[in-house]
């Protein structure tokens, strides 16, 4: 599979991939999209990366190790339901704020941080499978 | 009030903190830490003293926060003459054995460790004297096992001790369940939770038809924990413990929880024929089997370990045996056994601690050598032997007085309770004037006297016996009475003093000692007898113990192998085979088969070109010639549906499946690439016809599902409800998002943390070198079996 077709069009693709991933995950809430499909985009980008261009160099691209980013995804997923302490609401109860940045006024939910755990989840824990099973040259 | 209260709380804690710090204060200044750490439980024991006042006036202190109010959870307690003066044994004789560890295990290098856990230990303890609630009760209870576990196996390196540890972990662990048991049958007979409230349901419990039930289950955590026959062979096992230990848990405080237990309950649930028959004989079977079990020992700890079982048997025997007197007798005798006991655990500790032996034929003639000790040791011994004077006198005084009646029934107990206290007043000298008495005998140390850290808790308990058996009033104002009326459950005035009145119980008394001083005088005669009997009955359950955990091993080795055989073939085989049985056989049995769907005459011809390319993925799966192929070819199939999806307006659901369909592939394709299997399929044709057999049914079986399940009317109640509030309260347009991270976002949290252990778990599989042999897994699950 390791054609020179493929290692030359992988990083464009790559790329594009995880640009659209993150696009997909914001959009989510109000058009088809979420942490859930966004992640397993950027997944499968990760995991076409490291078809072509081997394991070592995913593993330096995304500095992390899969699992780490998997762990800090549950982490900020798991605080966001947290947050609703401090408003004296029940665990997990979405809370928006709209703070105005350069006259644009934006809605902040701490149900969108969630949903960014949960996309991190699925990319750490997907591309952690995938990578390791790749990665033949380590055994 | 409310200082007191807040107070009480810090009291409570106090050990716990001490704990926390003890490996510290160790670290920094030694040996001399153990001053720094004994006060926490000394400042607890002032606490409880300026208390004593109140309680001795009648009074019951209950306090406490609230923990889970909506379940009716609080952290409680509740004070009275009973856990009163269990708290003051627990800090008071805890103080001494803190100190007392500070010389016993000066130098070792886990000293802190290990004061660490007695503390623990002091806190659950504590706790569990305390506890109002039942729940707290049995957690506190849960918790001296567990610290009882740890300090029993302290020295984990030797085997004797791990098993020792494990015993006791077993044995109370079990009982603390049946414990549990027990006091959710006594919450829903009575609808209470507390015990400061249980006082008040009078006949509720003993007119229960649930009475005998929770009876047993209560009766099940009390022995066990209190080793009574036939649970008690834990106890001297135990024995493998550090000194302080045996001292302090398992003669002064955690095995007397059972009688505790029994005590508190004895109000409520006692003076029925089943408490008055059962506690009575478990009671003194256990009284007379202790004391030959302790008559057969030469290991002065043994010998005391088997006394403390006797002595539980004696008061399990008194609290349960209904007679005017015998509660009162009770609670004389367990304050009175808490500290001659404790201070002979210590006195024997400071002897194989100095002499380097603790086998009384080893010892001899120390008198001179270790003066203070022989002093405390022979004042402990003269209150066990219930002497004149002492406080063990006026204990076994109450017990002759309370069991003195004409019926057979006592003079059946009397006889017991005569020849168990006989024996012991025989091991009692054999272990506190062999070793000091007669010719100097060489021990494998040279003899000197303790360091004060040591000398001194002994010395003092014993003192205290002798003290309140003087001034018998002030010990009865402050702690007999308002103990005995706690457990009688009505105001008891205990009045017994030195004085000896002549009578009954004081022959009763004469013909004791005089007996005991036969046994005394001819105790190696004694000890063969002893040893004759006990070969002559045989096994034990400590041996039953072993067979029992032996045979646990081997049944689920055995299970093990039938429901694990560890082939993923059969794994796959049998969950199809049952998901199969599950969709197939409700429906035909009870007639739910779904109607014949009409055919569909709507169906545009895009539609059908989707199907039709689903089709072609499967079949191309069937004709793939090797695996390879068939994976990717399963993925058109994939995709297909992910498009038939999209066509009917799920785009989350389809978008999702696309990238599940991509996923799959990839990562299957992986995998094979990883197991190095041959590339093409090798079954056999009847294995291959076996396993489209199963594969067909599932499909069947899903079809007839889902066909049934959009057969049925359609509730739109959920559909009505998220498009009107997803907007509105959830601010978002896409109602499946807004149910995944919203609605629902508690569930979601839960599955992502099952995606990421799933990655964990792929991850470590990878990782696993493969074992050389291919049987290497039985083999080690046959190591655990045998060890």
């Amino acid at each position: 599979m390791n054609t020179v077709i493929l290692r030359t069009v992988a990083p464009p693709i790559t790329a594009l991939m995880l640009v659209f991933s993150v696009f997909v995950l914001l959009r989510g809430h109000n058009e088809p999209g979420g942490g859930f499909i966004g992640g397993l985009i950027a997944a499968s980008a990760l995991a076409i990366y490291g078809i072509a261009h081997g394991v070592a160099a995913v593993r330096l691209a995304i500095r992390f190790h899969p699992m780490a980013i998997a762990g800090f995804g549950l982490l900020l997923a798991t605080l966001s339901g947290f947050v609703s302490i401090f408003a004296g609401v029940p665990f997990m109860t979405g809370l928006w704020i709209y703070p105005s940045l350069f006259g644009v006024e934006v809605p902040l939910a701490t149900v969108i941080s969630f949903d960014i755990g949960v996309y991190f989840v699925v990319v750490g824990a997907i591309a952690g499978i995938a990578l390791t099973l790749e990665g033949r040259e380590e055994d | 009030m409310a200082d007191q209260t807040a107070l009480t709380l810090l009291c409570l804690f106090l050990p716990v903190l001490a704990a926390l710090l003890a490996p510290m204060a160790i670290g920094r200044f030694g040996a001399a830490g153990s001053w720094l750490l004994a006060l926490a439980p000394a400042f607890s024991f002032v606490h409880f003293l300026t208390l004593l006042p109140q309680i001795a006036d009648g009074a019951a202190i209950t306090g406490g926060y609230a923990w889970v109010p909506s379940l009716n959870l609080s952290f409680s307690w509740f004070l009275d003459g009973l856990s009163l003066t269990f708290a003051l044994l627990i800090t008071g004789i805890g103080t001494l054995i803190v100190l007392y560890s500070g010389g016993y295990m000066k130098g070792h290098p886990q000293q802190g460790r290990f004061l660490c856990f007695i503390l623990l230990f002091m806190g659950a303890m504590l706790g569990l004297v305390v506890s109002d609630s039942f729940l707290m009760l049995f957690v506190y209870w849960e918790l001296t096992s567990i610290t009882s576990f740890l300090l029993i196996g302290f020295d984990h390196e030797r085997e004797a001790a791990r098993r020792a540890a494990l015993q006791a972990l077993v044995v109370t662990g079990l009982g603390g369940l049946s414990l549990l048991a027990g006091l959710i049958f006594l919450w829903n007979m009575t609808g209470v939770t507390q015990l400061s409230l249980l006082v008040n349901v009078d006949d509720m419990l003993r007119e229960s038809p649930f009475y005998l039930t929770a009876l047993l289950l209560l009766l099940g955590g009390a022995f066990t924990k209190s080793a009574q026959f036939p649970f008690h062979f834990w106890l001297p096992n135990a024995m493998e413990a550090p000194t302080p230990v045996s001292a302090y848990l398992h003669s002064a405080t955690m095995v007397k929880a059972g009688v505790y237990l029994l005590m508190r309950l004895n109000p409520v649930m006692g003076e029925t024929p089943a408490w008055e028959i059962l506690l009575p004989f478990f009671g003194g079977v256990t009284l007379i089997a202790g004391t030959v079990l302790a008559i057969r020992q030469t290991d002065l700890k043994l010998m005391l370990a088997y006394t403390t079982m006797a002595s539980l048997g004696l008061l399990v025997m008194l609290t349960g045996f209904g007679a005017p007197h015998a509660v009162e007798a009770a609670a004389l005798y367990l304050v009175a056994h808490s500290l001659f006991k404790g201070a002979l655990f210590m006195v024997a500790g400071l002897i194989d601690h100095e002499c380097g032996s603790r086998d009384v034929a080893q010892l001899g003639g120390l008198r001179k050598a270790m003066p203070i000790t022989f002093g405390a040791a022979l004042a402990a011994a003269l209150s066990m032997g219930g002497l004149p004077l002492f406080f063990g006198f006026l204990a076994k005084e109450e017990i002759y007085y309370a069991l003195a009646h004409g019926d057979l029934r006592s003079i059946l107990f009397l006889v017991v309770a005569v020849g168990g206290n006989a024996l012991m007043f025989a091991v009692a000298f054999a272990v506190a004037l062999k070793p000091f008495l007669g010719p100097k005998v060489e021990t494998p140390k040279h003899a000197h006297e303790g360091p004060f850290l040591m000398w001194f808790g002994p010395a003092l308990l014993a003192a205290l016996g002798l003290f309140a058996g003087i001034f018998s009033a002030v010990a009865h104002r402050f702690v007999s009475t308002p103990m005995a009326s706690a457990v009688a459950g009505q105001p008891t005035v205990v009045d017994i003093s030195t004085v000896p009145h002549i009578g009954m119980p004081l022959l009763l008394s004469i013909v004791t000692i005089v007996l005991g001083l036969l046994v005394y005088l001819q105790i190696d005669r004694a000890r063969a007898l002893a040893v004759r009997l006990l070969e002559a009955i045989g096994s034990g359950p400590d041996r039953g113990f072993d067979h029992a955990v032996a045979g646990l091993v081997r049944l689920s080795v055995a299970v093990t192998r039938i429901v694990q055989p560890g082939r993923l073939e059969i794994y796959l085989t049998v969950s199809f085979i049952l998901l199969a049985l599950t969709l197939l056989v409700p429906p035909i049995v009870y007639g739910e088969l779904p109607d014949m769907p009409s055919w569909p005459s709507d169906v545009l011809f895009h539609e059908w070109a989707f199907v039709i390319l689903a089709l072609l993925g499967l079949f191309a799966v069937l004709r793939a010639s090797d695996r390879l192929t068939a994976i990717v070819s399963l993925g058109i199939q994939g995709f297909a549906v992910a498009v038939i999806f999209l066509l009917f307006g799920a785009a989350d659901l389809s978008f999702t499946q696309f990238m599940v369909e991509t996923l799959s592939v990839v990562i299957l394709a992986l995998v094979m690439t990883r197991l190095r299997l041959s590339p093409t399929d090798h079954r056999p044709l009847g294995q291959l016809l076996f396993d489209a057999a199963i594969a067909i049914a599932c499909g069947i079986g899903f079809t007839l599902f889902l066909l049934k399940a959009t057969q049925g009317p359609f509730n739109d109640y959920l559909t009505q409800f998220f498009n009107t509030y997803s907007k509105v309260v959830a601010h978002g347009a896409n109602v499946v998002n807004v149910i995944i991270v919203d609605f629902r976002g508690t569930d979601t949290l839960g599955e992502i943390s099952v995606v990421l252990i799933t990655g964990l778990a792929v991850l470590a599989l990878i990782r696993v070198k493969a074992k050389p042999r291919a049987d290497a897994v039985p083999a080690a699950v046959e190591e655990g079996a045998k060890s």
